[in-house]
Parts: structure tokens; sequence; C-alpha cells
């Protein structure tokens, strides 16, 4: 009957891993549930995970954002190489912001915590949250390192066998705009990671297991396997791409050769454009992180995240390039490019599987951070009426790129994983007035399958008083491009309503009487516009979203705005014979 | 003498029907087909069947209660009527855009949900309140009147109204509303300030205009059925059931359909709550696993946990997110794609999968014999020897084995290189594990755990899976009611009569306006009363009253109740130091020194719920269970071992009796399963309660 008994091992293995994947989403619920600062309760920006003793990430967490991906899985060796795991006591939490030992800007806090069974440590709890702020200039581009962008919490034990250490408690309380809110997130990260460990134990329990060795290395090879598994399905070559960003005052080109090998996928970053003097400089990890995804996405999407299933893509990032940011240069928007790699990941992939790519997106998170208050204004004077004090960030997103067989999304965020905030909520948290946030016609590129169509927003404060936004827009000169013969989406636009063009980047006013007008870029489409079935053309112009105008031009479609379609017209036009 | 009760529950498949007698000594149950065209027939139908079972005049009938799904079905079929949505200018699209964000972070192919309302239809007129309701830009109200011509043109039967801000202040969304009602006077017009006032306008909005959605059809249907009862020979009055859990009038469905979503659940919770009581049991979970899905719901003294929100017409797989986001309060349930017909499947790393995706009721699992060449739970069930291929439904369906160990050789076993039963336990074992997931996850939203309580397991398989979730969930005790075959039905006859009136009003508890909160309760109240009143007949109503608190700048609220009279400023820190209590028992500990904010009040007011004097204690004396009728050899999924199980037959079982496991207790719907370790002993009140010996 032994391979009756090896049979019911490997049954539970699997349910075993089943249950770890429970185990760290019960974590992330529990981190979405008690957090402050609404970039993780309402937009979800936050990951969690669990790794074995040698810093090995097991599973991951399916909510959460994909930035934090490899980046979060890289940051439990670091804290390990700081307080190695027999030091570590139980009731214990070690925090860092450190952009290079974390996920890559002083605003992602990144919380690790042991797990004890039986007086043993067996293994560690880790997650990363965005809170809204940390000090110093904040979300934005306009540092010139990262000293400038605000607190920098090295590797430091915040709990310390359950009690609070007030020392670093008082500093971080000191250092941050919303004291309230960053402390209140501390609590909340080291909570869920509590839960994952008391969950994980029970369930250490229950199986009879002394420690996660036998299951990590289950987990390890079969993710493994299934991923070279699915490379291989991949044609060999070597495939190049490139993807331009606006980037702070010039263009900035990310280049990327990759080779597909029998068992791993490898990307060569040369001819990358060099270091920006600003924050949009990419650490990394978080390079590592986003064209994971961009590959993982496209090559082996059922695959869970863990350490194995993330080894065969390996990333070659030159020393001075914008993807491999040294300390102490800028990288507090380091978003804004990094956000572009899935595109360019596709750029490439489209060449050895142009069924399984989608077209480019407007890719990069819209991020306006507000502003206003005495610190834009000044102090308030008689003469002069100044806004309530106030910070806020919400997340916007524009079109994704058209897919082979399907339209790509209006107005929805790819590759990030985050959600944005009601309108009445943040209206509720800041003086400010949304006065228009809805779809963008005629800026999905055109295609046989459309670009999603981007989103036009409006923002005043109370009274249309002044205030300022740390601007960081993309794909505002570089529009995102369609693929097969689809167009480009439309190009993002930044503007104040009485007319006047903003830099994409950098803390502009948006002077008394004003509004903040942001129009943001359209996905590209797919294959060529003219075989685009007509029902599809039709109900775009019906929906508005899509001008008869541009349905004649580009679809070569006749139709009413009502969604008529004149028959013989269209033929013709298409150059088809009745 | 007292009264008959009658209920009715319609389903997408069958329309059960319980009939009550007035001492509760007697129930009567009857199931007839649903009638999707005229669902009214059905219900005729079946009420005729019960009261010729049960040899009762259609006058002895003394209160009828229905709940249905027709509501949901309209939606998932996209069946509802044509709807228009009138907005704020500005915010077409909130509808399509949601919050911006994917379901599955790594399907590139990803589809989201179509809004009920198309962009054609989505109408923006200017007008803007700011977030304390005062109006920064009066409503257009020619604006709108310029809408009707194309009202007209577009055939709308029915409007949705929500502007930004409207539950602060509703005066633009009345404004509208009577220009419209003027102007077309056949068209019902839904207001989100009344339908859902809360914060958050995708939400809100999209409730809004689900009710709008299926109003037209609600209405019509049941106004029927409210006329066909009288020719019945029924003269009682008619009640809905509630997606949270009370009783309302024809009067109040119509106005609020979408108040009557999730009515059929809701009655499946409310019979495991009446279970609980009976048994005397405060803390519960019940487990109703059908053919496709499984349902569990917290039930704390003996009321089952409520929500204020949940989603509708999920499309990708039971996937959160996927469907259509609903602001009303709801029974809170978690639904799982796991099912007798869920398939089984082996991914791409060697892991057995099970589910979402069901062999539904055609072809079925590969057993039934009717084509189906894919392995489901059912199939395994039957190679693990859990099921008696003779007995299955009553002995009406006879199972193929062979087809059932073909199909999981064909899918699994080869993958895998295990043996067809060991394939069968894994799929078992994967499917118990997903429940129990969901089942852990549910409780951590919840801020409740497991142990202490007792799972109460229905459906045709929930019985045979109960033990091991319970093993796997910490839980000790299961119990298997009778008469589960039509629970809902009869949870609808122990539903009170109830309204529950929400309503945000922003506020910092360190800056707390007693006098403000005191007149919107009072509002509240009256509201709730006036609706309860209208079923009451002049029974006792009690309120209940919860405020929505959170520390300032927190994501999700908790509820907090409140005492049920007029405020006062000392109580200010009892109700900071309730929400504490509440938060830690959450979260294990409080924030210091975070100020607090109510985000939102809700009212219940409800008449007790109907339920009979149990003797709950009442003593049953140990009786001798007869010989097992035979031997099963059955595969344990804990060990791999096979072992011979003695079958009993539930019929023969008298209160009292008990039955050792390993073992299975037979009835026509279900088999109950008694595992190693537990021991199965029949209630007074006829329900099979499965002890685990401590381990």
């Amino acid at each position: 009957m032994d391979t009756a008994i090896g049979a019911l091992a490997d049954i539970q293995k699997q349910v075993m891993w089943n249950r770890l994947i429970a185990v760290v989403e019960e974590q992330a619920q529990t981190m979405i549930r008690t957090a402050f600062s609404t970039t993780v309760r309402e937009a979800g920006d936050l990951s969690a995970g669990v790794f074995d003793l040698k810093g090995r990430m097991m599973a991951q967490a399916v909510t959460g954002t994909p930035g934090h991906v490899n980046s979060m899985s890289e940051s439990v060796g670091h804290f390990l190489r700081k307080f190695p795991a027999e030091t570590m006591h139980p009731g214990d939490h070690y925090i860092t912001n450190d952009p290079w030992l974390g996920t890559g800007h002083l605003l992602d806090l990144t919380v690790v915590t042991p797990a004890f069974h039986n007086g043993r440590i067996v293994g560690l709890f880790a997650n990363t949250a965005h809170v809204i702020d940390i000090g110093g200039l904040g979300m934005g581009p306009e540092g010139r390192s990262v000293f400038e962008e605000g607190l920098y919490i090295p590797i430091v034990k915040c709990f310390d066998r359950g009690r609070p250490n007030e020392t670093f408690f008082d500093f971080i309380r000191a250092g941050s705009r919303l004291p309230v809110e960053l402390e209140g997130d501390v609590y909340s990260l080291c909570a869920c990671n509590d839960a994952g460990a008391r969950r994980l134990i029970e369930m250490m329990d229950e199986f009879n297991m002394p420690d996660l060795d036998g299951l990590a290395d289950y987990i390890f090879e079969h993710s493994l396997a299934a991923t070279e598994a699915e490379i291989a399905r991949v044609p060999k070559g070597t495939y190049a791409a490139e993807v331009f960003s606006d980037g702070y005052d010039e263009t900035v080109a990310l280049r990327a050769a990759m080779t597909v090998r029998d068992d791993a996928i490898e990307v060569d970053f040369a001819g990358t454009s060099g270091l920006s003097s600003r924050g949009i400089n990419v650490p990394p990890a978080y390079c590592r992180a986003y064209s994971s995804f961009g590959i993982k996405v496209v090559v082996a999407p059922e695959i869970p995240n863990n350490w194995a299933s993330l080894a065969p893509f390996r990333m070659k990032i030159p020393e001075g390039c914008i993807l491999n940011a040294p300390r102490p240069y800028p990288v507090a928007v380091r978003h804004v490019i990094g956000q572009m790699l899935p595109d360019l990941m596709m750029g490439c992939l489209v060449q050895a599987v142009p069924e399984r790519v989608a077209a480019e997106g407007a890719s990069s998170l819209w991020i306006p951070p507000l502003r206003g208050g005495a610190s834009i204004s000044g102090q308030s004077r008689s003469n002069r009426p100044v806004v309530a004090d106030f910070e806020i960030v919400t997340f916007n997103s524009g079109g994704t790129g058209a897919r082979p067989a399907l339209d790509g999304l209006n107005a929805t965020a790819f590759p990030s994983g985050v959600r944005t905030m009601p309108v009445e909520a943040t209206e509720n948290v800041a003086p400010i007035i949304f006065w228009r946030k809805e779809l963008r016609p005629d800026s999905g590129g055109a295609g046989r399958t459309r670009g999603g169509v981007g989103q036009i927003m409006e923002i005043g404060t109370t009274g249309d008083l002044e205030f300022a936004c740390n601007a960081v827009f993309d794909r505002v000169a570089n529009p995102p491009r369609g693929r097969a013969g689809g167009g480009d989406g439309a190009a993002g636009r930044v503007e104040l309503k009485s007319g006047k063009t903003l830099r994409t980047k950098g803390l502009q006013i948006v002077p008394d009487g004003d509004r903040l007008m942001l129009m943001l870029p359209g996905g590209g489409g797919m294959g060529e516009p003219s075989e685009r079935d007509l029902a599809r053309v039709a109900r775009d112009v019906r929906d508005g979203l899509v001008s008869a105008q541009e349905a004649r031009e580009l679809y070569r479609v006749v139709v009413s705005r009502d969604g008529v379609i004149d028959e013989a017209a269209t033929a013709a036009l298409r150059g088809e014979v009745q | 003498m007292a009264f008959a009760r009658l209920a009715v529950d319609i389903g997408g498949t069958f329309t059960d029907v319980a009939l009550e007698s007035g001492d509760g000594a007697r129930l009567t149950s009857a199931k007839v087909l649903t009638t999707p065209a005229a669902p009214e027939q059905g219900v005729i139908e079946a009420i005729r069947t019960v009261l010729g079972i049960a040899g009762v005049a259609a006058s002895e009938i003394g209160f009828v209660v229905h709940g249905t799904t027709l509501a949901t079905n309209a939606i998932i079929e996209r069946k509802g009527a044509r709807t228009a949505l009138i907005t704020t200018a500005g915010f077409r699209d909130v509808l399509a855009m949601g919050n911006e964000s994917r379901y599955d972070q790594y399907d590139l192919n990803i589809v989201l949900p179509e809004p009920l309302v198309p962009r054609y239809l989505r109408l923006p007129v200017p007008e803007r309140l700011d977030n304390e309701g005062r109006v920064l830009l009066p409503l257009d109200v020619k604006a709108v009147r310029e809408l009707v011509p194309l009202l007209e043109r577009e055939r709308v039967e029915s409007i949705a109204v929500g502007f930004l801000h409207g539950f602060v202040n509703p005066v633009h969304e009345q404004q509208a509303r009577e220009v419209l009602a003027e102007a077309l006077r056949e068209v019902p017009v839904s207001l989100a300030s009344e339908v859902s006032p809360e914060m958050r306008e995708w939400e809100r909005f999209s409730t809004t205009a689900a009710n709008a959605y299926v109003q037209p059809l609600m209405a019509r249907y049941l106004r029927r059925l409210e006329a066909d009862l009288p020719a019945l020979g029924i003269g009682a009055p008619l009640f809905l059931m509630l997606s949270g859990g009370g009783l309302t009038t024809v009067e109040t469905a119509c106005r609020f359909p979408i108040r009557l979503v999730e009515s059929g659940p809701a009655g499946g919770a409310l019979y495991g709550a009446d279970v609980a009581r009976q048994h005397g049991l405060d803390g519960v979970l019940s487990f109703d696993m059908g053919g496709t899905t499984a349902k569990i719901c917290l039930i704390d003294d003996y009321k089952p946990q409520t929500a204020r929100s949940f989603e509708v017409a999920r499309v990708g797989r039971f996937r959160k997110g996927s469907g259509l986001p609903l602001r009303v309060p709801v029974i809170d349930m978690v639904e799982i794609g796991a099912g007798g017909g869920s398939l089984a499947a082996v991914d791409s790393m060697g892991r057995i999968t099970v589910g979402p995706e069901s062999a539904g009721a055609d072809p079925g699992p590969a057993c039934y014999g009717r084509g189906g060449r894919l392995p489901a739970v059912t199939d395994a069930n039957l190679l693990l020897g859990r099921y008696d291929p003779q007995r299955f439904a009553g002995g009406t369906m006879h199972l193929d084995e062979k087809a059932a160990r073909q199909a999981i050789a064909a899918v699994v076993s080869e993958r895998l290189g295990l043996e067809p039963e060991m394939a069968a336990l894994g799929v078992v074992e994967m499917v118990d594990e997903n429940m129990a997931n969901a089942a852990r996850v549910h409780a951590i939203e919840s801020g409740k755990s497991y142990p202490g309580r007792t799972l109460i397991a229905f459906g045709g398989g929930g019985p045979v899976h109960a033990y091991r979730v319970a093993e796997k969930l910490g839980i000790q005790r299961v119990l298997v009611p009778w008469g589960a075959g039509v629970g809902s039905a009869i949870g609808f006859l122990r539903a009170p009569i109830a309204y529950e009136v929400v309503r945000s009003l922003y506020q910092r508890l360190s800056s707390f306006d007693v006098d403000a909160v005191n007149a919107l309760l009072d509002d509240m109240k009256a509201e709730a009363t006036e609706v309860v009143a209208l079923g009451s007949f002049g029974a006792e109503m009690t309120e209940t009253r919860i405020a929505y608190m959170r520390y300032v700048g927190q994501g999700h609220e908790i509820p907090v109740p409140l005492p049920a009279r007029p405020l006062g400023a000392e109580d200010s820190p009892q109700i900071r130091a309730a929400y504490d209590r509440e938060y830690t028992k959450f979260y294990d500990r409080p924030v210091p020194g975070s100020d607090i904010e109510v985000l939102s009040y809700a009212v219940m007011v409800a008449t007790a719920p109907f339920s009979f004097s149990w003797s709950a204690s009442e003593r049953v004396v140990e009786a001798k269970a007869g010989p097992a009728v035979r031997q099963q050899a059955v595969r344990d999924t804990v060990t791999g071992d096979e072992a011979d199980w003695a079958v009993h037959e539930r019929a023969d079982l008298v209160a009292g009796a008990a039955v050792r496991g390993p073992a299975i207790i037979a009835e026509d719907e279900t088999s109950t399963l008694v595992g190693p370790g537990w021991t199965a002993r029949v209630t007074a009140f006829g329900a099979i309660e499965l002890q685990r010996e401590a381990a």
C-alpha cells in the first residue's frame, strides 16, 4: 500500500498549498479592513505573503498589486540579513520603507513578522502597503535625492516581543503630515501579519507539520516545473522592443531584448535611457517586479506567485540606466515608468505569441497628488481666502490596450491592481470638488478590436480657491501604440480649465478661480479598423464613445448618431461589392 | 382557532410550498416545477397541491408569505425593463467605470460586467451638491424636461435618478421626479436617495438602476398574484420575504423590489436559525450545499448575520468584484462554486481543482448516465462508496459507477498517476477544503471564529460533506435537520414583519451633534414603523438601532448597537467605549488616540419572529438504534483506508437513537455521513446531531 500512502501524502500537500494561499488571503483581507490610508483600504495598494526561513516566498495573496510582487518577495531576504531568524522572538515586528530594501519608494511600508510554532520560528509573514504621507516632499517627482522625499526608515523593530517601540512611533508621528493615519497603518500591518501567523500555526497543528520545509519544496518544485513547461510553449528566440515615456523633462526610452530559452526568459535592458535627476527613477527590484508581471501575465498567468514561479524570469539591468537607480537617487514616483514595463515586455512577446498579448495601454496610473492650504498659499489673509489644509491622492486610470479578441477596458487600471476611490468619499476627506469624471470619447485606439477609452477629470477646490497638483502623468507626448494595424490611443492632456497647458511632471499651482483638467489616455487598438464588426462600431457611436466622424474616417462605417448603419455607403467605403 | 400559514418559494427550477397548521403541529410541503413565463401559475398550482395533500381549505389560511428569485433572474438573464439613468452632468459613466479595477490581476482576457443601463440611456443633467448637501449648482429643471422626448422615443420603461451626494439632500432628485412624473405618468421612477441612501456613488447608482430595472416586471407579477389569491379562496394578506430576513407588504415590495433579490437563500438562513432556536444553539454556521454552489451563513443568538451590500450576477466564476454591486440590507451569505455537480480537473501544477464550473443538471455528473464525461463531486463521492447507487434520489435514479470511474480516471487519475479511488479522495478533500477556506475568510471578515459553533447542514450535499468540513473548521458538532428539502419555505414562516432603514450622516464623535442624530433616527424609526404597521396588525414591535463607525480615516465601518431611545450628550463616552469593544472583537487591539467617525445609521423595526414555544430542554430517552440495514465499503478521506461502514435508514431511527461512526444514515434526498470519531443521535425534533469525540 506504499503507493496509496504516497498518493495520500501528495494529495495532502496539495490541500496544504491551497490552505497556505487562503492563509495569506486572510492576511491581506485583515489589512484592507484595518488600514487607515485610503490608498490601502479603498484602493488596495498592498500585498501580503508568507516566506520560509531562507526568505523565499511560498505564497502571495491574490489581493494586491503587481508592483509589490517581486519587490516584496526580495525584501524579506534583506530583513533576514540584518536580523537573522535565530534572533527573532514571538511578538517581534520589523519594518522598513527603504526603497532599495522594500518596494521602491518611501511611501511603501514593509513589515516582516516571524511565526512561531512550539517555540520554534517556522516562517515569516510580510506585507507591504502604500501610505498617504511619510513627510518630505511627498508623492511627486520633485525631489533631487531620496532624502528630500520623506522620512527614511531603515529596517528596525517596531514591536519588540509585543511591545510597541515608542521611540520609533515618536519619530514617525513627528515626521508625517498625517501622524494618526501613519501610526494606525503600522498597527494594521502588524495585526495582519499576526492574523496570518495564527492561521499558519493552526494549519501546522492540523496537518501535524513540524516545519514548512517539505511543503516549501513541494510548492517550489511544482511551480518551477509548471512555469518551465509554459515557457517551453513560447517559440525560442531573442525579441527586441522599445517604449517611450514622457520623462520629467525629456523623453525616456525603455529598451529590452528578451531571450526565450528552454526553461527561462531573460531580459536585457541595454539601450535604456540613463538616470533622471528627478523622482521617476526605478529601483531594480521594482523593475523586476513589473517586468516579471508583464511576462507572467502572458506566459504563465495561472501559476501562483512564489519564489520558484518567478525565478525563471531573469533581468539584466545595466548600471546607470533609469531602471537600475542606485541610492540615493530620487524614486518617489517610480511607478510612472515602472508601470510601462509590461507594455515593453508585450512588445517583445508579440513577436513570439501575437495571439496572447494586448496593445499598449495608458498603463501608468494617473495619480494627481493634490495639496492645498497654508503650505501652498501661505497663511490666510483678510483680503484673500485660503482653502483648508489638505493632502490627498486619488488613483485614476486611462484605457487598456485592445486584446486579440476583445476590446480594451475603458478607464481601468492595468498593470496596476489598484481601485479608484469613490468621488463622494474623497470629497468627504478634502475640500475639493470633482466637477467631472467620466469616459473620454474618441480616445480609444481604432482597430479590429478597439483600445479602451480614457477618462476626463475636472477638479477644483471648494470655492475654487488656489491649490497645487504635484503632477505625475505620462503618455502625453508618447501615446499608447496600437498593434497589427491598430491605431494609437489618444494622448493624455494636462491643462488648466482656462486653457493653459501644464507640465506632465512636477508641482504646479492651480490659481484661484481655475480648475485642473485631466484627459487620460486611451489604449491602443489592435488589427485593421476597417475589419471591425459593424455592429460594434454602431454601438460605440450610439453610446457616444466613438464619433460618427471617426467611425467614417477610421472604421469606414457610415453610421448615424443613433447607431443606424448606412449599409450601402459603408460597403462602398470599405471597398466591398454589395 | 389559529389560522394556518402558507409559504411559497419560487426557485429557478422548483416552486416549493410549505403549509403549517395554526398550532404548528403539522407541516405539509409540496414541490412543483417553476413556470418562468407566468410564475404565479406555478404558485397557484403549488398552493392547490399542498392544500389537497393537507386537506385544508383555502379559507383556513390566515397568512401567506412569498419569496422569489425572479428579480435576481431578471438581472442575471438581462430580462428587465428598458431603463434610463438620469444623473449629475460630468458623471455619466459611474455605472461603467465602477472602481476602475480588474477583479482578476492575471487574466488578460478579463470581461467586466455590463451595466444594466447602456451609455446612451445614461443621461446627464446639470446640478451639483457638495458633501454636506449644499447646492453648488441648482438642478437645471429645463434640461430634465428636455429629456422627455428622448425617453419616449427610446420607449424607456423605467427611470432611475441618482445625483452625487443626493443621499445627503434629496431635493434635486425629488425635483427631477416631479418633472418626469408629470410628463411620463406610466413610467416608474426610482430615486437613489430612497432606494439606497448611502455614500459611495457607484454602489448607490448601481442599486438604484437595478431597482428600476426589475420594478415593472416585479410590480406586474406581484399585482397579478395578489389578484389570483382571492380567486383561489385565500383572503389572507400576502407578504414578501426581503433579502434582509424580514417580511414586507406588496406595496413596499413594488416600490423597492431590489430588496427581494436574495429572499430564497435568506429563507434558508432563517430555517437554520429556527433549527438553532429549537435546539438552543446560540452559535451556528449554516451550510447549504446543492448542485452547483454551497452557501454558508453565520448565525448568532438565532439571528442570521446581516450585511449591507452584496453582488449579483457575477461574471467571473463567483469571483468577488465581478458582479453588480447592490447596497441593500441582506442576510450575509457566502456563495462558493462548490456543489455536487462541480467539476474536477488538474491544473498545470498537478493540483486537483474543483469547480466553479459545474456539470449542472444536464448532463450532470458522469454517474447520472446522461452523457456527462467530466468528473463531478458526486462521481467522486460515489467512487469513495459514500452513496448507494440504488438508493440515490429515493431510488428514482440509478447511478453508474463505471461512468464515474472512467471520468475520474480520464481527467484526474491518469494525469497524476493515482488510482481512481485515491483521485476521488483528492477531489472530495479539495472541495471540502475550498468550502472550509471560504468559511474561514468569511469569519475573518465578520470578526467571528468557529470553535464552539454547530454546523447546521442541509441541501443535497450538506449532510454528506458536513463532518469533514466541520473537522477542518475545528467544529465539534453538526446538526442535520428534518424537512430540509423545503427549508427556505419553512424559514419564510419564521420571519418577522420587519423593515430596515439605512441613512448616512457623517459626523465625528468628538463633535457629535446629538440633536441632529436624534432627529434622523426618529425620522428613520417613523419610516420603518409605517412600513411594518401595514402588516403587523397591532403586534408589538421592537426597534434596533445601529451606528456604523470607524476610526477617522479607516476603511471599513463596524456596526455598533445604540440604545433605542433619544441620545443625550452623556452617551458619547459610552458609544466610544462600545466602539472600542466591537473593534477589539474584530481586530485584537484598539488604536490609541484616534478620533472616531460615524458614517451611517440603521434602524430596524420588527415584530417578534414567529416561532412556537419549543420545549427545547425536552429530554429524549436513550433509544436503541435498530441494526444497520447493510454494510458499505467506504474510503476514509483522512487515512485513505477502505472499511465497511454501517448503513442505517433515517426513517428507522427514533428520537434518542444513537449510531457510532463510521456510518451512513440514508434518506431519500441525501445521506448523512457519520465520520470516524463521530457519533450520531436523533434529537427530539427529528434532527440528526453529530458529535465529535475529543481527539
